[in-house]
């Protein structure tokens, strides 16, 4: 089995994978955060976004192998303590999130958006949020949320 | 009103968690020594199950356990039972085919459970399910419903004559046929409600576990009803009793009522962990899901409606095939029956209505409740219909609903179809859905489209919608094998911060809070305070779950109840120690005060006086502050709205961009105006996916083309509009709150609004129905074929 090393939200942590082991399992499973969730099997979903030096991915079509001295950046290592990272604060004040489920990967996703483009427009965060599926908020306080966060963040 | 009260935007408690990645759904949770399952399914529609050798993969690397139908019937497991029984037009009860957890010589759907295989890891499980051979005997399968009834077609099931599972009617054939004799016009509709998956993004999982030390066993699984799922799985398939099974709902990932029901997983994991002793998790992938969590709509329905020359309804006439799948889903009779016939008055005077529902088995995946069930199919086909008929007629869709509206002031109302409403005023919510979309400047919103090449339509639709299904009694009459009721225990701790146990799910809802509001708001404490437990029968007293908009009307009323027991026991206990009587305490923000004076007591002092008894007089006066509820509600409640959508169609491609969505909806008194806004903009995006995207397809065979998120479409952001949510109120006449329940009316009065949308935007052609989904294939082949009949 081959060994994996990699920096998870800025510590370092390795481990015995199979090579067919995605990302998504290695943090789900091997390290048990399970913060990143799966929604599908055909990379569809985004429910599994996370940061991979600095670009978000979706992990379930990541091998664990693939991310072999990478930085990864999960939902769980964006709050300083307990202050929210302001995209999350945003999701919160924005009511961007019902069941939760898909808001780790909406969350990353738009987190790198703002990266990419710090004043995104509502139809550019609409476009952005093509490889996110959310069921529960209809994306509109999720839209809301991400141009709210993007102005908090400095954009 | 406080800052966290009843009626305020408090951000929610559950946040925090989710948005740190600490939230706990089922499938973050992993027992020590834990094994996982594959379930092995059915690739046919159909088929007799000739032999299952098991043996290869029993001595597969890794592999714990192989059980297939036949272990789990020599064990005496039950099949999975349904939980509503509808009677036919002669009387007799509805078929109601066996459905063995793991089938035992038939499979009756592509997905159906054929074996269960245990193993040390996902993988080798599911490697080892290859080894597996069935030798089935394919049959010839039934898929599309007309032709299931027809004489000679295959049966799902031998014991089921022409697939029918009941044929049911509801209300008075002769009024109705007077009301068509004297009509003057009479608008018909055929109308298909597509077949839809719920699709909540968590996919269902279950973990098994058995405690040999207690004899208990645990299931943690992905359901909006935990208490539910104890019941019929311990007391139908497993035969185990209520104190040594315990049903764990964590954090659940959407529902939408795809985990309303008691799934054959369920039973066949907490049966194998008795079995092997170990705990079992098993997650569906997601091409799982797609063929196995039960499936929504499914209607084929001809409908009626007779009018005078000036546009009032004299009467309706229905008739309806509904899907019911291979089995009987939990809940499934009641969707078509109790919850779409008794809906057909709508928001207007009909004075008869007659219905009559076909249920049809067919080699398919069960089909149950999904967001709104069956009352997005009513709402359907009467909006369609009334549109259908002002449009014959020369009348304005506006004008002609209008002159038919339930006036404000005839409530409370008895429709022709069993349903009496309490309260509503169905003008106000048209007048002011009119006014926020602009509905007089839709002309010159038309004319400007045109000039760029683009159709714009513009549809309305009317509902009600009945909530909170109750009350017992009722639902017992009508068949509910299940009392309807919900519960509650406040526990109020020495310091005064409170516990709520809720028998009400939160899959999404934000229940942690809106509670917390009522709870803060009832006693005056600070809403951070109170803490909401639900989803653990080992903690919670009894529930009934989460479903049919219920949280708030009835699991809120039950807190209340509970609260106002907690609030008078309070009281006893502030008059002993300020030493006066009952009547002349007066309680108030938190305050327990003798009337006309300044002598008080704060809640917190009167809660820790109940834990600290030490000079009550114990004759009278029970120690402690902790007070439980059961509420079972007089009626339904009946949330009621309009909806308007604005849409822009491109000749050229067929592509529907919905421009404006407004909805306005009366859902009673409203606690949190934050939540309720999200779960009508939620709703509303199902409901558009309904109209514009989604369709489950099955091809002859009755392999399911829609199998992924690749073949079914899902709505994306980019697919939707900025939803326009308002409120006009009437409150529920009979609760306290004056609640009335707001996760469905998105759902339901959608569909129309953007059909007869598009159906406006296309009128110009000639173009008088589309179907759903409105793909831009449909909307180009109708142009092309208006177009060329010319
Ligand atoms: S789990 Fe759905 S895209 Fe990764
Ligand atoms: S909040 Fe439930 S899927 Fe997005």
């Amino acid at each position: 089995m081959p060994t994996v090393s990699m920096k998870v939200n800025g510590v370092d942590v390795s481990g015995d994978v199979e090579a067919r082991t995605l990302l998504v399992q290695f943090l789900r499973e091997t390290l048990d955060m399970t913060g990143t969730h799966v929604g599908c099997d055909t990379s569809q979903c985004g429910a599994c976004c996370v940061l991979m030096n600095g670009d978000s991915v979706k992990s379930c079509s990541v091998l664990a192998v693939q991310a072999e001295g990478a930085e990864i950046t999960t939902i769980e290592g964006l709050a300083n303590g307990d202050e929210l990272h302001p995209m999350q604060d945003a999701f919160r004040q924005n009511h961007g999130l019902q069941c939760g489920f898909c808001t780790p990967g909406m969350v990353i996703s738009a987190i790198d958006l703002v990266s990419k483009n710090p004043k995104p427009t509502e139809k550019e965060v609409r476009e952005w949020l093509e490889g996110n599926l959310c069921r529960c908020t209809g994306y509109h306080n999720i839209v809301k949320a991400i141009q709210a966060g993007a102005q908090a963040m400095g954009g | 009103m406080t800052d966290t009260g009843i009626g305020a935007a408090v951000r929610r408690k559950e946040d925090h968690r989710f948005l740190t990645g600490r939230g706990t759904y089922t499938d973050d949770i992993n027992r020590p020594g834990q094994t996982y399952a594959h379930i092995l399914r059915s690739p046919h529609a159909h088929a007799r199950i000739k032999s299952i050798d098991v043996s290869a993969a029993a001595k597969a690397s890794g592999v714990v356990a192989v059980f297939t139908g036949a272990d789990m019937a020599a064990d005496g497991v039950g099949g999975l039972p349904c939980g509503w029984q509808i009677h036919s037009k002669d009387g007799s009860p509805m078929a109601e085919p066996a459905h063995p957890p793991l089938v035992t010589d038939k499979v009756c759907h592509v997905g159906d459970q054929v074996a269960v295989i245990i193993a040390e890891s996902r993988t080798q499980a599911k490697d080892a399910a290859e080894k597996i051979n069935v030798d089935y005997e394919e049959l010839p399968a039934v898929i599309d419903m007309t032709a299931a009834i027809k004489d000679g077609s295959p049966l799902t099931h031998d014991d089921v004559a022409a697939n029918i599972c009941y044929d049911w009617h509801l209300g008075e054939k002769e009024p109705v046929d007077e009301g068509f004799a004297k009509a003057k016009h009479v608008a018909k509709i055929d109308i298909v409600n597509n077949r839809l998956i719920a699709n909540a993004i968590e996919p269902r999982v279950a973990i098994g576990d058995y405690d040999p030390s207690s004899g208990e066993y645990t299931l943690y699984t992905t359901s909006q009803n935990p208490h539910v799922i104890r019941l019929l799985m311990g007391a139908f398939v497993l035969q185990i009793p209520e104190h040594k099974l315990r049903v764990v709902a964590p954090d659940v990932g959407g529902g939408f009522g795809s985990k309303i029901y008691h799934y054959a997983e369920e039973a066949i994991l907490t049966w194998a962990a008795g079995k092997v002793k170990r705990p079992i998790k098993w997650t569906a992938e997601r091409s799982e899901s797609f063929i196995s969590d039960c499936h929504g709509r499914d209607h084929v329905t001809h409908a009626e409606l007779a009018l005078d020359g000036d546009g009032k309804f004299l009467a309706l006439r229905v008739s309806t095939l509904a899907n019911m799948g291979a089995y009987l889903s939990t809940f499934a009779p009641c969707i078509p029956t109790y919850l779409h016939g008794t809906l057909l008055a709508g928001v207007y005077t009909t004075p008869a209505i007659y219905v009559e529902v076909k249920a049809v088995f067919t080699n398919t995946v069960p089909v149950d409740a999904y967001r709104g069930a069956g009352r997005p199919e009513a709402s359907y086909l009467l909006e369609r219909l009334v549109d259908r008929a002002a449009r014959e007629m020369g009348l304005d869709p506006a004008d002609i609903r209008r002159k038919n509206f339930i006036p404000a002031d005839a409530f409370p109302y008895q429709t022709p179809v069993a349903l009496q409403y309490d309260s509503g005023d169905y003008t106000a919510t048209f007048d002011a859905a009119i006014k926020i979309a602009d509905v007089d400047g839709f002309a010159a919103r038309k004319a400007a489209a045109g000039k760029a090449g683009k159709l714009r339509g513009l549809g309305y639709s009317t509902y009600v919608e009945a909530c909170g299904i109750a009350p017992s009694a009722v639902a017992g009459a009508l068949g509910a094998r299940a009392g309807l009721y919900e519960s509650a225990e406040v526990r109020v701790h020495p310091t005064g911060s409170v516990t709520v146990f809720a028998g009400s799910h939160s899959h999404g809802q934000g229940h942690e809070t809106t509670f917390a509001q009522l709870v803060s708001d009832s006693l005056g404490i600070p809403f951070e305070n109170v803490d909401v437990v639900h989803g653990d029968t080992g903690k919670v007293q009894f529930g009934m779950g989460t479903y049919g908009s219920r949280s708030l009307a009835v699991g809120g009323e039950a807190i209340m109840k509970a609260l106002g027991k907690v609030i008078d026991k309070a009281t006893k206990i502030a008059a002993h120690v300020l030493e006066t009587s009952e009547a002349d305490i007066e309680f108030k923000d938190g305050q327990f005060t003798v009337a006309g004076t300044d002598k008080s007591m704060a809640f917190g002092d009167v809660a820790l006086t109940a834990y600290v008894p030490h000079n009550f007089p114990h004759e009278t006066l029970e120690p402690g502050l902790d007070e439980s509820a059961f509420y079972d509600p007089a009626n339904f409640t009946f949330p009621a709205g309009c909806h308007i959508c604005e849409v822009e169609v491109d000749p050229e491609t067929g592509v529907v961009e919905v421009i404006d969505f407004t909805a306005v909806d009366d859902v009673g008194r409203v606690i949190n105006p934050m939540i309720v806004e999200g779960q009508v903009q939620g709703g509303v995006a199902q409901g558009i996916g309904q109209a514009l995207l989604e369709e489950c397809v099955y091809d002859e065979s009755g392999q399911l083309v829609t199998g992924s998120y690749m073949d079914y479409t899902m709505p994306r952001a980019s697919n939707l509009p900025n939803i326009t949510v308002a409120n006009e109120t009437t409150l529920c006449a009979h609760n306290s709150l004056g609640v009335k329940g707001c996760g469905e009316v998105g759902a339901i009065g959608s569909p129309p609004a953007v059909i007869n949308a598009v159906v406006d935007a296309l009128s110009d052609f000639g173009v008088t129905d589309i179907a759903m989904p409105a793909t831009p294939e449909k909307v180009w082949r109708a142009i092309q074929s208006a177009q060329a009949a010319g």
